[in-house]
């Protein structure tokens, strides 16, 4: 494999090189060689040699199958990690890229389920009574922040992964749900209805105190933190349509990035510049990017059926 | 008047005292011959051996596509977990039916439309089939045979992503339970 980086204004030459490469690992390096290319243009760390999850659903109502897939970001290489007649939902990374959470009704009904993605192996990890739902993965990979309606209806509790150990966090007669964390795994941000319709509220786990952190508009939920803590997208409500919407968290100011009817499950690439996301087109699920400038938008290539709840994956080689 | 009044007080102490009598009844001794439960409705329990009392319908009303049973969809307003009017005669009737045979379980299954998030509408979905729930509890069925479920808006009943397919996807869906 062979590249050149140019500079054309300056006739420069930025970036070269050659080495050999086994046809099965061209695509691979070609990701690694784009890294690279990005982050001389742009000083961040490339994104592209990463993998993304999310979820298929295909046949007609009595008879659908879902299944859950790992592909490069590009949505090549795809693998199937879980085939099911029964729906499965909200696939999570965990830090170190090695495991998956994720909900599965295969026991028909929401159940929280961990699945070792190289080796194959899983475990339900939370079916209590009631739902079972929105896990996310504690920045030190220890933990799981999770919805479960045990004590009457939708709480946040989180879930100590070694013991088992089970922690309520929020405790509010209306839905709490779809946790994430801050970076500094101190904080999470979660959608509520206790003002009447969902918001999104920010909880201190130490003090447990929270506060409303979204204004705009009746609809706002699903959040998802950028890895700096400074930016959380979410689906927000405009004027009767779903869209992507960025709220920066110094300003408060919050900017709609996408233009569609029916987004939702936004996911933020691990450098912070992309917002992969969910979306309608032509009456089928499919997958979109969009800078989180809001400039730049793109469909994403994928197979036949339905696609939803895309989530990116960490860098590789992350550290738990 | 006054006559009228105390009248009617006394006819719902009887009746209300007749409930509990007949559901500690079958929480404390299920074996007992079920007839002698039933003294108090004997020209329906010759009918239907295992009719409990009000013992509103015949075993096989839920086969039978004629009868009000046969109706098993509720369905929501946009965004809500509220039991609209039109559906309360349907629920009392499968509350009916519940009471009659306390050995049947049902499944009440909530779903969304398509609209805003996947794990808040998971919860929508919970929200609804408690309504229905409540309003079951309300009529006498015992709790252990309601099973609330919620699929939020991952099995949709039209496909379809306009109005049209949004309500026919807001619903709760009663499935009786087989043994």
């Amino acid at each position: 494999m062979q590249y050149q980086l140019f500079d054309v204004l300056k006739a420069k030459q930025l970036w070269s090189g050659s080495y050999p490469v086994p046809v099965d690992q061209l695509r691979n390096h070609a990701h690694q060689i784009s890294d690279k290319v990005y982050e001389i243009l742009t000083g961040e760390r490339g994104a592209f040699n990463t993998r993304i999850a999310y979820v298929t659903a295909s046949g007609k109502p009595a008879n659908r199958e879902f299944r859950l897939e790992v592909a490069d970001t590009d949505g090549y290489n795809a693998k199937t990690i879980l085939r099911s007649n029964n729906p499965i939902m909200s696939p999570s990374w965990s830090p170190d890229g090695r495991h998956l959470a994720y909900v599965s009704f295969e026991n028909s009904r929401s159940e929280v389920w961990v699945h070792a993605v190289f080796e194959g192996k899983r475990e339900v990890v939370a079916n209590f009574k009631g739902i079972n739902g929105a896990p996310v993965w504690s920045p030190d990979g220890r933990k799981l922040a999770l919805t479960s309606s045990q004590n009457g209806n939708p709480d946040i509790y989180l879930l100590d992964l070694a013991s088992k150990r089970l922690q309520q966090l929020t405790r509010n007669w209306a839905i709490d749900t779809e946790p994430a964390w801050m970076p500094n795994g101190k904080e999470i941000i979660f959608t509520s209805g206790r003002g009447g319709g969902p918001q999104l509220y920010h909880m201190e786990l130490e003090t447990g105190k929270i506060s409303r952190l979204t204004r705009e508009g009746r609809y706002n939920a699903s959040a998802a933190i950028s890895d700096d803590g400074k930016t959380i997208v979410m689906v927000h409500r405009d004027r009767g349509n779903y869209r992507i919407a960025a709220l920066d968290m110094k300003t408060r100011a919050l900017r709609i990035l996408t233009d569609g009817r029916l987004d939702e499950s936004p996911s933020f690439a691990p450098n912070g510049s992309i917002v992969l996301y969910a979306t309608e087109q032509m009456g089928q699920g499919v997958l979109a990017a969009v800078s989180i400038d809001g400039r730049t938008r793109q469909y994403l290539a994928f197979a036949d059926g339905e696609i939803r709840e895309p989530t990116w994956g960490p860098f590789p080689n992350s550290k738990q | 008047m006054n006559n009228y009044f105390y009248g009617g007080l006394f006819a719902i102490v009887l009746l209300v005292g007749g409930c509990a009598t007949t559901a500690d009844f079958y929480e404390d001794d299920l074996d007992m011959d079920s007839s002698a439960a039933d003294s108090s409705d004997v020209d329906i329990t010759a009918l239907e051996e295992d009719c409990k009392d009000p013992c509103a319908f015949p075993r096989g009303a839920l086969e039978d596509p004629e009868s009000v049973l046969s109706a098993r969809l509720v369905f929501f307003d946009f965004d809500s977990a509220e039991i609209k009017s039109e559906y309360q005669e349907l629920l009392l009737a499968h509350a009916q039916y519940l009471l009659s045979y306390p050995d049947t379980r049902i499944r009440l299954e909530g779903h969304t439309d398509e609209r805003g998030s996947r794990e808040y509408n998971l919860a929508l979905g919970e929200a609804r089939s408690k309504s229905v729930r409540r309003l079951l509890l309300l009529q006498g069925v015992v709790d252990s045979n309601i099973n609330v479920v919620s699929f939020g808006e991952e099995l949709p009943m039209d496909l379809g992503h306009d109005e049209d397919a949004w309500k026919q996807n807001r619903r709760v869906e009663l499935v009786y339970e087989e043994d």
